[in-house]
């Protein structure tokens, strides 16, 4: 339904971009924390119901949408409340994954919306970025999700080549986003959506038991700035400033727990590759 | 909007995302993850813009799971977060409670 009048709409959007800065000021001490997440939540909650009665849906898409928000909320909440103190991290794990998940389909399909029409270099550009960082955010979050429940070793796993691969994935993806950016293609952006998923395996497989939780972050992070990119891509600036804020605030903070650690990032990600030591 | 517009609000939001997270004390690097994750749970918003207009059945289905996924994202994450925290203000250490001023539990 489209009943908000477009400068409500905006405002709407603001505040809840204001709260989202509270959100995470409050997430920082711990006197503030938990009222700063419910400021969060009640940010989140203004922004669906503001695009919910300010979109014009098409036949029963309303219905749709509301249907999924339904089934995932009624997913989300019980595996939210009842899950092990000692596994929440791995549940961060899967809810980043799945909303890097979310980034790269939405981006597909902004590029399928494309077809046919005149596309603006840097609109494509940073689909193309949301669609393979989303991706790749995904499968490396399935993947520390895994290692951390013990599904799969949570030693490092280093396939020969690794260090090749990842690198070749890389750049097979960085060709695959310039050639989305000139073309709008959507068929490009699948072949996108599976290099990113190729690179998040290799980035996160090498990666040691006890550093998967700065992995975690830093995909958090990555998730973020898929999210700002999509922003950038649909005009949305909510979309744009709530991912920015979350890439830089998850950057930092991947820095700072690594240092808790005694940790650098780059030992972390590449040291089983160069044949280091990731044990510890 | 136009790109340089765009460019300003991204620079500054980055700015302001560094600052506010800048002196997180070390016991609240989890809760803060958890939150920042479930914030770019909002990508639910891009997600519904776009299935909103969807005509074909096969952009349809893939609305729907997107949807369902940052829906996942966003309420999951804001519902673990208050866990975690709830955790946080029974079983604090007494030497970090005694620091904090009387009357800052939650009632």
């Amino acid at each position: 339904m489209n009943v908000l009048p477009s400068p409500v709409t905006e405002l709407a959007y603001l505040a809840a971009a204001v709260c989202f800065i509270l959100a995470l000021k409050g997430l920082s001490s711990p006197r503030s924390a938990r009222r700063g997440n419910l400021l969060g939540a009640a940010g989140a909650a203004v922004a669906v119901v503001t695009v919910l009665l300010s979109t014009d849906f098409e036949g029963a898409n309303l219905a749709v949408v509301l249907g999924s928000v339904g089934v995932g909320s009624a997913v989300a909440v019980p595996a939210a409340r009842r899950v092990k103190m000692t596994e929440m991290p791995q549940l961060v794990a899967i809810f980043n994954g799945v909303g890097g998940g979310a980034a790269a389909i939405v981006g597909i399909m902004e590029l399928a919306e494309f077809a046919g029409h005149d596309v603006k270099l840097v609109v494509a550009g940073t689909t193309a970025f949301a669609v393979f960082v989303g991706a790749t955010s995904l499968l490396g979050s399935l993947l520390t999700f895994g290692k951390l429940q013990g599904t799969i070793t949570s030693r490092p796993i280093v396939l020969p080549g690794a260090g090749v691969l990842l690198v070749a994935a890389l750049g097979a993806g960085l060709g695959a986003a310039v050639a989305v950016t000139l073309t709008a293609d959507v068929w490009f952006g699948v072949v996108l959506a599976l290099l990113g998923l190729a690179f998040g395996a290799l980035l996160v497989l090498p990666v040691g038991g006890a550093d998967v939780p700065i992995v975690i972050s830093l995909l958090n992070a990555f998730t973020g700035l898929a999210v700002a990119a999509s922003g950038w891509a649909m005009g949305s600036t909510l979309l744009l400033v709530a991912g920015t804020l979350v890439g830089a605030s998850g950057t930092i903070l991947t820095l700072a727990m690594a240092t808790a650690m005694g940790r650098s990032v780059n030992g972390i990600l590449f040291g089983a590759l160069k044949g280091g030591s990731t044990a510890g | 909007m136009s790109g340089l517009t765009i460019l300003t609000i991204f620079v500054l939001a980055a700015f302001v995302g560094v600052e506010v997270v800048s002196k997180v004390s070390s016991t609240l690097h989890t809760p803060l993850m958890s939150g920042a994750n479930a914030i770019h749970g909002i990508i639910l918003v891009g997600a519904v813009m776009v299935t909103a207009h969807a005509t074909s059945p096969v952009l349809l289905v893939l609305g729907a799971i997107a949807i369902l996924l940052a829906t996942v994202n966003l309420v999951g994450g804001f519902v673990v977060t208050d866990r975690m925290l709830e955790m946080f203000s029974g079983k604090k250490p007494a030497q970090q409670r005694a620091q904090e001023p009387v009357g800052s539990e939650r009632p």
